[in-house]
């Protein structure tokens, strides 16, 4: 609640959510004033989104308890069309734009501006969505196809069409997950903007620091309870936090004493270029090693070639006309397939893992035996009750939140499936692992529990890679830090010599043109 | 389930527990999952209704069930294959054309080539199998839609079998050939006229029983070495009983009829190796591994284009199998043979639980499915019901067994 004086554009009295079996929102209140930015944190599954779902009207009203009262007046939505009617719009974190269509199709999809006899006025649309991007502050024709375009234009395409719906209050889910520093700080700004044009905005994040400098105030939400209301002038990250986990988290990053050996990995003149483009250039002669034990981390803004040097680098699974030398310990070894970096002693955990690091539609126990059958395999067939064995001890030791191996992943929390892909590449053997974006969407306290599982590895005489855009991530957990800029290495710190400033410096360097 | 350890979301509300909700809810959560069979055992039971003459039931006359088996031999045999491709998120559409084209051959090499009964089934295995590997090629290396290259292949090889057999029929196969389609195998023992039952038959019957309730037992006996869950003992031997008895009624009308016929053997040994390579080897784990998610299988390693390949040239022999089964029970390879066998092949698989997008199918579902069609089909022609009728009822039934599938999975919270 921001001050006194200014009404709430928005009450969630006691709404309280069962599924069969679950209680997922037990007596949560939200107050949102007008014309505020409302930040809502939580751990994932603590209830956020399912509360989102209920003010949208996703779930309509008679499946939850409690009041919704939107400018004063009670309502009742039985489905999204009814909340957009009242100006309430939600951004959902997968984008919701048809790749194939223009923006201004986008935009005006099934909300179309018609003309004479009911047919599209497309000189109408187009000209209304020059408009609306005009106010959205993205440069771009509105017969730009989606495909296009990069994901922080696709952002603000969705914030655009939003607003062609009158939109009073604006849910953002997620907003900047998938955003580079740039475009999340180009979003952000334009959140603000909205705010003084009136439009209340509920964002839910991960990001402490974002949700800091935007937000008015910040409701916590743990296991379905609200736990506090903290207006501007009180928010910190530790109280946020404190507030997210139920406990302190004294620690971000927990202790790590390296004990460095030889090296294990090199990596020489390393070059890849883009798969369809093969002129254009990546990866470009990347040179790097990781020594046992140790752990190396890789920083770079999005689209600095970080995912195409690891994926290049692990089977040719990105890329064209891909040159350079692997060594590991000191000997010369091929990575041309996956199978083979496989076998070499590399793994690779992705940083998407629903769209390439799992099988969502399979069982935990199938998807962490999925790298490495051939273990498993005795007289020529797989031994399944080896397979559930192994599977049930990942479950266990990586503390995987499941009664379960026989659980689909499609149905696990984000940091679950982590440790599930995790265990997957644990469980191959690996002698160099390279986690791209290892916590990438994952709550506190599971990142925790990752970041203890990353050193375990290391402490085992394991090379790891870790590539983020966190640079507190990469601070607090690597022993040496790369940087990269377009492609090239453009500097190499150890973690002494490391902070924000220095990184940053390096990975926002230009190469000679 | 406990939720000890499942602290992810508020307040987990546990229904009590005893010993018998959990063998209830085992029990009901078993038959959603064989919905399927359920379905097969409820559309046996109203057409064994619906078929009643003289006091008998013309359906479950022991002529009738072996004819069953016979007549739907190749359609099963078929679907072993597609559940596979439909598995790996492909399909195919040329079965059926592959199906004439390689019986036309075996025809023509038998007729003109002085081929003896089992070169020409050897040659036209050979075949099927290329023709496979070229669809495979098309599909995995090339990258082209299975759909557009198997509908290639279904112009394709109904105009190359027209070629071969130039617009006529080859008939009067050998006896042998013939036995794949016709053939029975009995070593009936003279009781002087009077009714006879093939004690081979029985003794067949009777060791499938035993097999099943072996292979069953140690399933559960190595699950629970595991320390796995396993099913109440209880509904696991009512199960098993209520299979043997299924089973040993089969047995016994194929004992009093002719026999057990060679299709049955061919497709028994195609079940059990299918189950096994689906379900427990590399190969058939990575084909599952691709349907889920193809992206995540070859970065795990998977050799998707390998398997591909594979699973089209595996599509290529069965079709050439069921091919010459269909050949040797018409004993005529003709041009025609094999039209819209794909159609019923794909329902099979459907039917039997399969998904479109991929990654889920059974081979056991698709005999199932197989089986609906195939009881469906032998139903109605009993009843006297034209095919016009038949083939709508058969695709409101297709309709009708995806929509349950999708209604379940999703009351199941699946996706």
């Amino acid at each position: 609640m921001a001050t006194q004086n200014v009404p709430n554009i928005l009450e969630m009295r006691s709404i309280t959510k069962t599924f069969p079996g679950v209680k997922a929102l037990a007596d949560v209140t939200l107050e949102v004033a007008r014309g505020e930015i409302h930040a809502i944190c939580g751990e994932n599954g603590a209830g956020k989104s399912t509360l989102m779902k209920v003010l949208s009207g996703v779930y309509p009203s008679g499946s939850y308890e409690g009041d919704i009262v939107f400018e004063d007046e009670v309502v009742q939505f039985k489905d999204i069309r009814d909340s957009e009617a009242k100006g309430i719009v939600i951004i959902h974190q997968e984008l919701a734009l048809s790749p194939y269509l223009s923006i201004a199709e986008n935009i005006f999809l099934n909300n179309e501006v018609k003309g004479a006899l009911g047919l599209i006025d497309w000189n109408k649309t187009n000209l209304e969505a020059s408009k609306l991007l005009a106010r959205v502050g993205l440069r771009e024709s509105p017969t730009t196809r989606i495909m296009d375009i990069g994901v922080g234009k696709q952002q603000l395409v969705e914030i655009a069409k939003a607003l062609s719906k009158r939109v009073k209050l604006l849910i953002l889910d997620e907003p900047t997950a998938a955003l580079n520093d740039e475009d999340s700080s180009h979003l952000l700004d334009l959140i603000l903007h909205l705010k003084e044009q009136g439009i209340t905005s509920i964002i839910i994040s991960h990001k402490l620091n974002e949700i800091k400098k935007i937000a008015d105030s910040v409701t916590v939400i743990r296991d379905g309870n609200t736990i506090e209301t903290i207006s501007k002038v009180d928010v910190t990250e530790e109280r946020i936090i404190k507030d997210m986990v139920g406990r302190d988290l004294e620690h971000r990053y927990p202790d790590h004493t390296p004990n460095i050996g030889e090296e294990i990995l090199r990596v020489e003149n390393w070059t890849a270029h883009h798969p369809q483009d093969v002129t254009r250039v990546t990866v470009n002669n990347v040179n790097l090693n990781v020594r046992r034990g140790e752990i190396v981390g890789i920083a770079g803004l999005m689209g600095a070639g970080r995912t195409e040097f690891a994926m290049s680098l692990f089977g040719r699974s990105y890329g064209s006309r891909i040159s350079g030398k692997v060594f590991k310990n000191g000997k010369e070894i091929k990575t041309r397939t996956v199978a083979e970096a496989i076998s070499n002693g590399l793994a690779y955990a992705t940083e998407d893992r629903k769209q390439y690091g799992l099988n969502l539609i399979e069982d935990i126990k199938r998807n962490v035996s999925m790298a490495s059958l051939e273990k498993l395999v005795h007289g020529g067939l797989v031994n399944d009750n080896e397979e559930f064995k192994v599977a049930n001890e990942y479950r266990k030791s990586m503390n995987i939140k499941s009664p379960t191996v026989l659980a689909k992943t499609g149905k696990l929390s984000g940091g679950n499936q982590q440790k599930v892909v995790l265990s997957k590449w644990i469980y191959s053997d690996p002698d160099v692992l390279i986690l791209d974006e290892p916590t990438r969407g994952i709550d506190v306290g599971a990142k925790y529990e990752i970041y203890t599982i990353i050193n375990r590895l290391a402490s085992e005489g394991k090379g790891i890679i870790v590539i983020s855009s966190e640079l507190p991530e990469l601070l607090g957990i690597c022993d040496r830090i790369y940087a990269l800029s377009e492609g090239t290495i453009t500097g190499e710190l150890p973690i002494a010599e490391a902070n924000p400033e220095s990184l940053i410096k390096l990975m926002t360097m230009e190469k000679p043109r | 389930m406990t939720d000890t350890d499942n602290k992810a979301v508020g307040a987990v509300v546990q229904p009590a527990q005893n010993r018998f909700t959990t063998a209830l809810s085992h029990v009901l959560s078993d038959l959603g999952k064989n919905g399927i069979f359920l379905a097969l055992i409820a559309v046996v039971v109203l057409f064994a209704i619906l078929t009643v003459q003289d006091g008998t039931s013309v359906l479950l006359r022991p002529q009738n069930i072996s004819n069953l088996i016979v007549q739907n031999g190749y359609i099963l045999i078929l679907a072993i294959g597609m559940v596979l491709v439909i598995v790996a998120g492909h399909i195919d559409l040329s079965v059926g054309s592959v199906a004439a084209f390689v019986g036309a051959i075996s025809g023509v090499l038998i007729r003109d080539a002085g081929f003896s009964w089992w070169a020409a089934i050897i040659a036209a295995l050979v075949v099927g199998a290329l023709v496979g590997a070229w669809q495979g090629f098309w599909i995995a290396y090339v990258g082209i839609p299975a759909f557009i290259v198997t509908l290639a292949g279904m112009l394709i090889f109904r105009g190359l079998a027209l070629v071969v057999l130039g617009n006529s029929n080859v008939g009067s196969f050998p006896t042998e050939y013939r036995a794949l389609g016709n053939g029975f195998i009995s070593f009936p023992i003279d009781t002087g006229g009077r009714s006879h039952i093939d004690p081979f038959t029985l003794a067949i019957g009777a060791f499938a029983i035993i097999a099943l309730i072996v292979q069953q037992l140690r399933t559960r006996k190595g699950r629970s070495a595991y320390g796995q869950e396993v099913e109440p003992l209880v509904w696991f031997v009512v199960k098993l009983v209520a299979v043997a008895i299924g089973v040993g009624l089969i047995t016994y009308a194929l004992a009093v009829f002719k026999g057990v016929p060679i299709t049955l053997i061919v497709l028994a040994i195609l079940v059990l190796v299918y189950g096994i390579v689906s379900n427990r080897s590399v190969f058939g784990r990575h084909i599952y591994a691709i349907g889920g998610n193809r992206h995540a299988a070859e970065l795990s390693g998977v050799k998707t284009k390998k398997v591909d390949f594979f699973i089209f040239v595996n599509m290529g022999l069965l079709a050439a199998l069921a091919g010459l089964v269909f050949t040797a029970r018409l004993n005529l390879a003709g041009p025609k043979a094999g039209t819209g066998f794909e159609l019923e092949a794909i329902s099979a698989a459907f039917i039997g639980g399969a998904a479109v997008q991929g990654g889920v199918g059974t081979i056991g579902g698709a005999i199932i499915g197989g089986l609906i069609i195939g009881v469906l089909n032998n139903g109605m022609s009993i009843l006297g019901i034209g095919i016009d009728w038949q083939q709508a009822v058969k695709g409101f039934v297709l309709l009708l067994a995806v929509a349950f599938d999708v209604y379940n999975k999703r009351r199941s919270g699946g996706r």
